[in-house]
């Protein structure tokens, strides 16, 4: 019996308790009382222009914004996902919020208001440089967790209000700040990779997304170097009636590797708000990235009102021999979901993994999966993707794998599991398959199954709670995904995952 | 400890009576086989007796140390101290054995009212445990039940008894798909657990089993009733004639 499984018993143990504690059901719902300074409501080429400002940014990236934003204007939402999403007025909210007091940015975390760290100490995320990212359990006899550490981007509203490790990465060589920040103190890397990924026009989300995105977070990795801590972003939405649109560039040059992992957690409110934001990822030779995501915006109440309306554009670009791309999410959160993270193998040999668990429960809807484009030779693609839906939630899996007449010798394994909770909830798979060369190979396998009977019986007589053992079950249907995500990722998922379905049976 | 009291049970699904009467006391410290032929009910009376869904109390009653045992929820039963060995033990993929067992463990002594167990008093008690029932580390890593074998599966649930330290016991059709060698390591299992304070009810088809956990009483079971009562010498009497003499009994009594 391996330490690692003990480590786990003691997480599984602590999932259990998690739930019984948390008397309401999304535990991010407070709000900060802070002062905010918010840009006029709608959104016109001023607006764009005042984004940039605020961000003392130099006249190519406004360029860049009012082409996405002139562009934007003619495209249409997307209407092909299975979700019914209510009309969006564009032209109200706003498009930019921050704390007044960030005017003047904070040259250290020292000096950053104490309400703002309090409100993410307050949501386990200490950005302090002593502390490990929170949910790590003390007493795991971990090994090798003991001493890690993990650097925080933290983003509230439209800005970021500080970076933790920043000195101590960057004597690796590693840059990890805000993109507002790299625009204007690495611009040769920006221009060079913004928008190479995901085109300004890509669609009509990430077109929105490249005209005002405010902030986000930016990371080099040079030549050779293995990043060495987790990086990570946190996402908070504070502010009422505020778009977030915060945009996230990745780039791990030869032989680098990176592992990063964003969380997010929006206020309960009872209006939607909307999140539309872009990651790239770029890989060269020999290089990796793996990128974990907990989703957990606030997802509504039960008759579907309020909640964040999550439209998401992620693309990793595999361009050298032998890059690999390593996509995990856990989507738990959000009133409507709409998410595809992609992967274009580019490069020889080169690889890309996605692994999801997306959960509905209540009135949540969710459209999400993957794209794995094949270009260059021998590449491999995998998808393991678990769709959990309770209540009256929809959840649909849509992927396409694209198999280039290039991409000899490529292969792709799809395997996609649907679980039902209930007998009002859908659970939907629509896989696109297109293998344009005989030396491809491309399998999917996919199931539908409903929390079984049985193993309810099975684990009440031996005097588990339904409930627990609704979580336990999921949880067990949800491994292969699970660990796939950093320890400290993996624990927090699970407490969420019996969360989310809490008042699912009964 | 357990009353039985004219027990009458049918089917939801279809209005089917599958116990028709049946009573039964059993106290502390007794060990009582139920024997009879397919379809007589017995598997349906440990189901019920458990708390499983899909079956309809039509009268009777069942008391446990005179709590109203089928008003109690199923996880209620077991914090009582009932459990049930499955005949099948049901698969939980992606659940891990160890994580299983300390939730089970730690729900029931939470419902009790007891301090739950940590992790290294847990791990060193189902060690212990799994040590005597020749369990593997390597399948105690396992998903709950997933690829192991028939014999394995056996093993676990008298692992789990052990663990859980129930005072009543249903050991349902556990002999069946056990070869020998199997047979006599649950047994051992189950023997070495028993005591003045506990009792079972060993449901089988076969005399074999009663070989090696030895009943007390012998209940001949026939179409939702038991038609005979005796001592171990009625089990060997199955053993030789089969139950043709006691289905004739079983109409007798319509």
């Amino acid at each position: 019996m391996t330490d690692n499984y003990e480590a786990r018993d003691v997480i599984d143990k602590e999932t259990l308790s998690t739930v019984k504690s948390v008397g309401d059901t999304y535990k991010y719902g407070f709000s900060t009382d802070i002062e905010t300074e918010y840009a006029p409501l709608g959104l016109n080429e001023d607006i764009v222009r005042l984004i940039s400002e605020k961000n003392s940014e130099p006249s190519w990236m406004l360029d860049w914004r009012l082409k996405a934003f002139n562009r934007w204007k003619k495209l249409k939402q997307p209407d092909w996902a299975l979700l019914k999403i209510p009309e969006i007025d564009f032209q109200n909210q706003y498009y930019y919020a921050r704390p007044a007091n960030m005017k003047e940015k904070p040259k250290s975390l020292d000096d950053v208001d104490p309400k703002l760290l309090e409100t993410y100490s307050k949501l386990g995320i200490p950005l302090t440089e002593q502390k490990k990212l929170a949910g790590v359990v003390e007493e795991a006899p971990l090994g090798e967790g003991e001493n890690r550490k993990v650097a925080v981007d933290a983003v509230f509203d439209s800005v970021s209000v500080g970076t933790t490790f920043k000195e101590e990465l960057k004597s690796a060589g590693v840059i990890f700040c805000s993109i507002s920040e790299a625009i204007k103190e690495y611009p040769h890397l920006v221009k060079k990779y913004l928008g190479s990924v995901v085109p300004i026009s890509d669609n009509f989300f990430a077109c929105l997304n490249a005209a005002v995105f405010s902030d986000g977070s930016f990371v080099y990795i040079p030549e050779g170097v293995k990043c060495p801590m987790e990086l990570s972003t946190y996402f908070r939405i504070n502010a009422e009636n505020t778009g977030q649109f915060e945009r996230t560039l990745i780039v791990a040059d030869n032989n680098a590797y990176v592992s990063y992992l964003e969380g997010c957690t929006a206020p309960q409110r009872d209006e939607s708000q909307l999140h539309a934001a872009v990651v790239e990822l770029v890989i060269l030779e020999e290089a990796e990235i793996k990128y974990s995501t907990v989703q957990n915006w606030f997802p509504g109440d039960e008759n579907g009102v309020g909640g964040i309306y999550n439209f998401v554009t992620k693309r990793a670009d595999c361009r050298g021999k032998n890059s690999k791309v390593m996509w995990t999410q856990v989507e738990t959160g959000s009133a409507i979901t709409w998410k595809y993270p992609s992967c274009v193998l580019k490069g020889d040999n080169s690889s890309g993994e996605f692994y999801s668990i997306a959960i509905t429960n209540n009135m949540q809807q969710a459209d999400t999966g993957t794209k794995m484009i094949h270009l260059g030779k021998n590449t491999n693609s995998r998808i393991v993707s678990k769709g959990i839906s309770a209540g009256k939630a929809q959840n649909t899996y849509r992927g396409l794998v694209q198999i280039g007449g290039k991409s000899q010798n490529s292969r792709n394994f799809t395997q996609c599991d649907s679980l039902l909770i209930g007998n009002k909830c859908g659970a939907h798979t629509v896989p696109y398959i297109e293998v344009n060369n005989s030396s491809a190979r491309a399998e999917h396998e996919a199931t539908t199954s409903k929390v079984d009977e049985d193993q309810l019986f099975y684990c009440m007589q031996r005097g588990i709670q339904e409930e627990d053992a609704v979580a336990l079950i999921v949880n067990g249907f949800c491994k292969e995904v699970l660990q796939a995500l950093p320890m400290e990722f993996a624990m927090e998922a699970q407490k969420l995952v019996a969360i989310s379905l809490e008042g699912s049976v009964g | 400890m357990l009353k039985i009291d004219d027990l009458k049970v049918s089917l939801e699904e279809e209005e089917k009576q599958i116990i028709k009467g049946l009573s039964l006391s059993i106290n502390p410290g007794e060990v009582h086989a139920i024997m009879g032929p397919n379809g007589s009910g017995k598997s349906t009376l440990s189901s019920v007796l458990a708390g499983k869904d899909g079956y309809i109390v039509d009268s009777g009653a069942v008391k446990f140390d005179g709590n109203d045992l089928l008003e109690a929820e199923v996880e209620e039963r077991a914090a009582l101290g009932v459990f049930m060995a499955f005949q099948y033990p049901i698969e939980i993929p992606g659940v891990g054995n160890m994580n299983f067992l300390r939730t089970a463990l730690n729900s029931q002594r939470k419902t009790r009212g007891q301090e739950e167990l940590n992790a290294a008093d847990f791990l060193k008690l189902v060690r212990g445990i799994a040590k005597e029932l020749e369990i593997s580390d390597e399948m105690m890593k396992r998903p709950v039940n997933v690829g192991a074998s028939g014999g394995e599966k056996k093993r676990n649930e008298i692992l789990q008894m052990c663990l859980l330290e129930p005072r009543f016991v249903i050991l349902d059709e556990t002999d069946s798909g056990l070869d020998v060698d199997a047979m006599k390591l649950v047994s051992r299992g189950v023997n070495n657990f028993s005591s003045s304070s506990r009792s079972f009810l060993v449901i089988t088809h076969y005399q074999r089993l009663l070989n090696y956990i030895v009943p007390d009483f012998v209940h001949i079971m026939v179409d939702g009733k038991i038609v005979k009562t005796g001592d171990k010498s009625l089990a060997l009497h199955v053993e030789d004639t089969g139950y043709k003499d006691f289905l004739q009994l079983g109409k007798e009594k319509h």
